[in-house]
């Protein structure tokens, strides 16, 4: 089980029903899209398309191949440009 | 491969710069300088008006007019339904984009276009565009962002309804989105803290003033094939959004790169190509066109103006115990400011307790922002710095010795989730306290700030390519447009790998159909995700050399190894052979295998974040208000500097233009919302004599998950300038300047306000 965060507030908590910490059953980002998508419809399509995450403290985006490890923490924040 | 601990001979020399003959010499091609004969010149009809219904359009009379060939609107372009997507370097509603090249019911801004013609000449396009007859029904509107949240205020989009709120609203408002990030318990800690500062504070939108205006040369072949020269960040993006908003597809489009002057995140949207491509569509014939600097400033995006609350309570050792924050980032027409990273970059700097954090992104009647150097973080940091500095004021504490206490460390959990891998800010303060700068006793007169800054950097998808001619000289292509010195990043690193002199390799920018995907120049992602791909591909083209060599010495692979840009028999047990240099395996290359060539594509993860702090000195004329930079230096970590000087003249370049956000930068509207200093005469960016020489100071902590340990730079050195030159004036006069810019006028009527 890895644990998931929703760190930027209100925008992703609309699908959550407000909830802010849950724990989901995946080894991969891409496991854990699929996941969220199934628990919360509209989750997993909005992390897809416009979130990064951060595992154990590091920045992935549009990675799905990145390895979710039992006990990792994940963190939902919002998909980072710049200039 | 990792080569952090390598001995390195290219990596981290200064070579002569790749584009530097053509650029001095004036030989380079830009956007601009391309043409065809035949061509015509397109140009744009803008609204006067900041916000108006179009009740009609009447372009007979310039159809008419001898020597125009095609006239496109709205009406040209398919009606494209509202679609999020992450394209460029934010998010992009693809409906927004359209609306924003082409107004199609209302105008939103003074400079918005709603139509094009295309004609035999600049004058004759000019004609044109005065027959066209527009009707409008001109409607309220509003400019400022505190101003655009109010009740009553004129509301640009019927159906603008707020995003991140629970239960969510029903009325239309200009408040696009409200963004929050917690941590801890703020409100509870704020009743802990020995000392409270608060502070308002506000930014004004300022423009990133790239010395080319945007350009492009357009072809719609008659058999659906386009050909597109542009100037832009990133010409994949080009690509993508001119398929989009015309409906085709991307293997029709080509995009070919010009050379660039000057983007800083302005060039990562579309504003004439795809309308350049509709008039040839209609024409038949090529189509050029140009903007003049006057419609860069009306109708192209500056970046948000910002009106901001801070509040930061700590204990009387210092030790912050919560942080609060209220940002209202205005996004122009359109929604869409960088009120996310404004909301995760002020605090990411310090290792706090409870934060607290609310933005808001506004709607109002100005250009839509685009993306400029650490989109939304020079804003956010102007205010958290700032406050800082008057924490440090009030606590009686030297401003270096707060930050030291609350420094972001390997291991800090962000208030937005992530915790810090890896960083520097540690080090970059060493090298504050160490710099002979901050030791040296300041003049009389002159006052001395420090401010830090803090950005993500990002990775993302880039490929790139390394051929060995057949005289064994190198050519290395990328997909990532050269805007701040990666082809000779790029270059150092293949010739790194081969084991090559730096000018032994060539590095060019590939066309869309040269080369695969690679995601714009931005974020400061190239050297680091683009170089990490060209790395590999040189890796590729070594293992293959060492295989050729096997081949022809008759020896297992594993018995050659490469060094200094040879192959060479690993040991005696090898075999006594002379050695095989470039040229001799390029030779021979139709015997191995053919050609000599490799091409990766990644999605680089693992992008370093990066930290500065920014030592400034100033003095101050108390009759004209005139701030005056006597001193500035700019230390930030940097990973490694793959080559020195351009990362040195990155982190200048960045600091110059925050200098010119903090001291004169704005926009000026009149009463019916027109912008009335749209030129560089009144729209003031520092030039040379208005800055001093800024010494960068290059910190090395280097990145794991590159090659070579890079670290994006360009962004990070336009996040502290204005909070430094904010601290400094605040030094040497007393008086705290919480509003930008820091022009004369405001200093002096400071001055007359204290009395």
């Amino acid at each position: 089980m890895v644990k998931v965060v929703l760190s930027s507030g209100s925008a992703s908590q609309q699908f959550t029903g407000g909830e802010t910490e849950f724990e989901v059953e995946a080894t991969t980002f891409r496991r854990l899209v699929l996941e969220l998508e199934q628990r919360y419809p509209g989750l997993g399509k909005q992390v897809e398309e416009s979130m990064a995450i951060a595992i154990d403290g590091e920045i992935f985006q549009d990675a799905y191949a990145a390895e979710l490890q039992a006990g990792s923490e994940v963190v939902l924040i919002p998909k980072i440009g710049g200039g | 491969m990792n080569y952090i601990d390598s001995s390195l001979k290219v990596v981290g020399s200064r070579p002569v710069r790749p584009d530097g003959v053509d650029k001095v010499t004036g030989r380079a091609v830009f956007a601009a300088d391309t043409r065809t004969a035949g061509m015509l010149w397109g140009k744009i009809l803008r609204s006067p008006h900041a916000h108006a219904r179009i009740v009609s359009i009447d372009t007979s009379k310039a159809e008419a007019l001898k020597g125009v060939f095609a006239v496109v609107t709205a009406a040209d372009f398919p009606d494209i339904p509202s679609e999020e997507a992450f394209v460029g370097e934010g998010p992009v509603n693809f409906r927004d984009l359209a609306l924003n090249v082409m107004a199609r019911q209302k105008v939103l801004y003074e400079g918005h276009a709603l139509a094009a013609v295309a004609a035999s000449t600049q004058e004759i396009a000019d004609q044109a565009l005065a027959l066209i007859d527009v009707k409008y029904e001109v409607l309220p509107h509003v400019i400022d962002v505190e101003e655009a949240m109010a009740d009553g205020a004129p509301i640009l989009h019927d159906d603008m309804i707020t995003t991140g709120v629970n239960p969510p609203p029903t009325k239309a408002s200009n408040i696009a989105k409200v963004v929050t990030f917690k941590k801890g318990d703020a409100e509870a800690a704020f009743a802990e803290a020995d000392v409270i500062v608060e502070g308002h504070y506000t930014t004004q939108p300022v423009h990133q003033a790239y010395i080319e205006p945007h350009a492009c040369l357009a072809t719609y072949a008659p058999d659906g094939q386009i050909q597109i020269h542009s100037s832009s960040q990133g010409h994949f993006m080009v690509r993508a959004y001119t398929a989009k908003l015309l409906g085709l597809n991307l293997s029709d489009i080509r995009v070919n790169p010009a050379e660039i002057g000057g983007g800083f995140g302005g060039k990562t949207l579309v504003y004439l190509e795809p309308v350049a491509v509709a008039l040839s569509r209609k024409s038949g014939r090529t189509v050029k066109m140009q903007m003049t600097r006057e419609e860069v400033f009306r109708g192209s995006g500056p970046t948000s103006g910002a009106a901001m609350d801070v509040k930061i309570g700590a204990k009387k050792d210092g030790t912050i115990v919560a942080a609060k924050q209220v940002l209202k980032y205005q996004a122009g027409a359109f929604a869409g400011s960088p009120i996310g990273p404004g909301c995760m970059c002020g605090f990411a700097m310090y290792d706090l307790p409870n934060v607290d954090v609310v933005g808001y992104d506004v709607v109002s009647n100005r250009p839509k922002v685009a993306a400029y150097r650490a989109p939304g973080a020079p804003i956010t940091s102007f205010a958290v710095e700032s406050a800082m500095d008057e924490l440090a004021l009030k606590l009686g504490m030297d401003p270096l010795t707060l930050r030291e206490k609350n420094a972001a460390k390997n291991g800090t959990k962000t208030h937005y989730g992530p915790t810090h891998q890896n960083i520097g800010f540690t080090a970059v303060l060493d090298a504050v306290r160490a710099h002979p700068h901050w030791k040296t006793p300041l003049k009389e007169g002159q006052g001395r700030g420090l401010a830090a800054g803090f950005w993500f950097n990002i990775g993302g998808e880039s490929s790139a390519q390394v051929h060995v001619n057949e005289d064994g000289s190198v050519t290395a292509a990328t997909g990532s447009p050269d805007i701040g010195g990666s082809r000779a990043s790029i270059g150092m690193m293949v010739a790194e790998v081969l084991g090559v002199p730096a000018d032994a390799v060539r590095t060019i920018v590939a066309d869309t159909a040269s080369i695969g995907f690679t995601h714009l120049t931005g974020g400061s992602r190239v050297t680091f995700a683009t170089g990490m791909a060209a790395t590999q591909a040189a890796e590729k083209v070594v293992e293959d050399l060492k295989r050729r060599a096997a081949q022809t010495w008759e020896i297992p692979v594993d018995a050659v190894e490469w060094k200094d840009g040879k192959a060479y028999p690993a040991g005696s047990n090898a075999g006594a052979f002379e050695p095989l240099d470039l040229a001799a395996l390029a030779l021979k290359s139709p015997r191995t295998g053919g050609p000599i060539a490799a091409e990766v594509s990644v999605n680089a993860q693992g992008a370093g974040a990066g930290f500065g702090a920014h030592i400034c000195d100033v003095t101050v004329d108390k009759e004209t208000g005139q701030v005056t930079i006597e001193r500035y230096t700019a230390i930030q970590d940097v990973g490694k500097a793959i080559h020195p000087s351009y990362v040195e003249g990155q982190i200048q370049g960045g600091a110059a233009q925050g200098i010119g956000w903090a001291l004169n930068e704005e926009y000026v509207y009149n009463d019916r919302g027109q912008m009335e200093n749209p030129g560089f005469l009144d729209y003031r960016v520092p030039v040379a004599s208005d800055v001093p020489m800024i010494e960068a100071v290059l910190v090395e902590v280097p990145n794991p998950r590159h090659p070579f340990g890079a670290r994006g730079v360009g962004e990070v050195p336009i996040v502290p300038p204005m909070a430094a030159i904010a601290n400094a004036i605040r030094s040497a006069t007393g008086l705290r300047m919480p509003d930008l810019p820091m022009s004369p006028p405001k200093v002096r009527a400071a001055f007359d306000a204290r009395g």
